[in-house]
């Protein structure tokens, strides 16, 4: 229980001090807890979701499809793929990490992780969308095209640097509360 | 300045409307196929879902915050056109540090350019917004270890700089 109350330590002081912010008027802690709530519900829409399909992705994708295709022996066809699923999601960059970890742990190349998470966090296809609403067409296929093959390379140069002892975590209850 | 927050949310609840449909028949069809295999599947999905909910409701929290000190007129007037070199820095540092969502940081960067302010300050803020995440540094370390989550947000960080410059020239051209 106390375990419990610990882990949510930083929500219950947000909650108390947002409550109290409430009945004193005051502005700033109202507009911090305003924000907050519209971040929340755009988590709690969108992360669920996310989590039924990683787990449904756990138990149909088996390990060596993955190994297979965007494993370490893929080739430029890796590639494309990995862009083409992260391309299809949606939310936020921290919701790609636990699509990472799941990846990670069915084979997937340290390359192709993070070239994973570039096209994530710059090639979403619905952020296209409403980035050539505001910002236009021409813009938004400068952008991309720019960021592409940046974020090919970090793949690789990651793969370099962290390579040898790399490895993805998965973060749950149980680790928190061995701390 | 009033930012046409009401139209870019209806953005985002559409995309999360094609989000859920996908969802629900990837599901449906999962459970036609094998109940078992999509009950378990939907454990272990809940499992890892409980464990982040923690950190994931601090970032939420210290976003909050960093968004109330770093208000969307405040961005809107350091990154004006006059910002020149320095602005280009300060949005590369502004856009690393926090994290705006998608249905805020896209008006908030329509009005930059609304403005006068330069395409190159505009891309540098949004890469780095996307790409670099300093908040959420401890979150990803937990998952990639520190090392690596290190070297990926300062390889982003350059990349974004490249993509700003390259951005802001060919806009120009």
């Amino acid at each position: 229980m106390i375990k419990h109350i610990k882990q949510y330590l930083w929500v219950i002081i947000f909650l108390a001090v947002s409550v109290i912010s409430y009945f004193m008027g005051f502005n700033p802690g109202i507009t911090i807890y305003t924000s907050f709530k519209s971040f929340l519900i755009e988590m709690i829409t969108f992360i669920p979701l996310l989590f039924i399909l990683i787990g449904l992705f756990d138990v149909w994708v088996p390990k060596e499809t993955i190994e297979k295709y965007i494993g370490k022996e893929s080739g430029t066809l890796g590639i494309i793929l990995v862009i083409f699923l992260a391309m299809l999601q949606a939310g936020p960059l921290y919701g790609a990490f636990p699509v990472s970890y799941i990846l990670y742990k069915k084979g997937t190349s340290i390359k192709n992780i993070f070239i994973y998470l570039g096209a994530f966090s710059s090639m979403k296809l619905p952020m296209l969308g409403i980035e050539i609403g505001y910002l236009g067409l021409k813009f938004t296929i400068f952008r991309t095209l720019i960021s592409l093959p940046l974020f090919i390379l970090i793949g690789f140069l990651m793969e370099k640097l962290v390579g040898k002892d790399f490895e993805v975590k998965e973060v749950n209850l149980k680790k928190e509360d061995k701390k | 300045m009033r930012l046409n927050l009401q139209e870019s949310k209806l953005n985002m609840v559409n995309n999360i409307l094609i989000f859920a449909i996908v969802t629900g028949i990837v599901l449906l069809a999962s459970l036609i196929l094998d109940r078992k295999k999509t009950l378990m599947g939907l454990k272990k999905g809940l499992k890892m879902f409980l464990g982040i909910v923690p950190p994931f409701l601090n970032i939420l929290i210290l976003v909050s915050v960093v968004l109330f000190f770093v208000s969307q007129d405040l961005i809107i007037k350091y990154l004006g056109p006059s910002s020149g070199v320095l602005g280009f820095f300060i949005a590369a540092i502004i856009g690393s540090i926090t994290l705006i969502p998608g249905f805020i940081s896209y008006p908030i960067s329509a009005a930059l350019i609304g403005n006068g302010a330069s395409y190159a300050i505009v891309a540098v803020f949004m890469t780095t917004l996307m790409m670099v995440g300093v908040v959420t540094l401890p979150l990803e370390i937990k998952y990639f270890g520190k090392r690596a989550a290190i070297i990926r947000n300062i390889l982003n960080f350059i990349a974004a700089l490249i993509i700003g410059l390259c951005v802001g020239w060919l806009m120009q051209l």
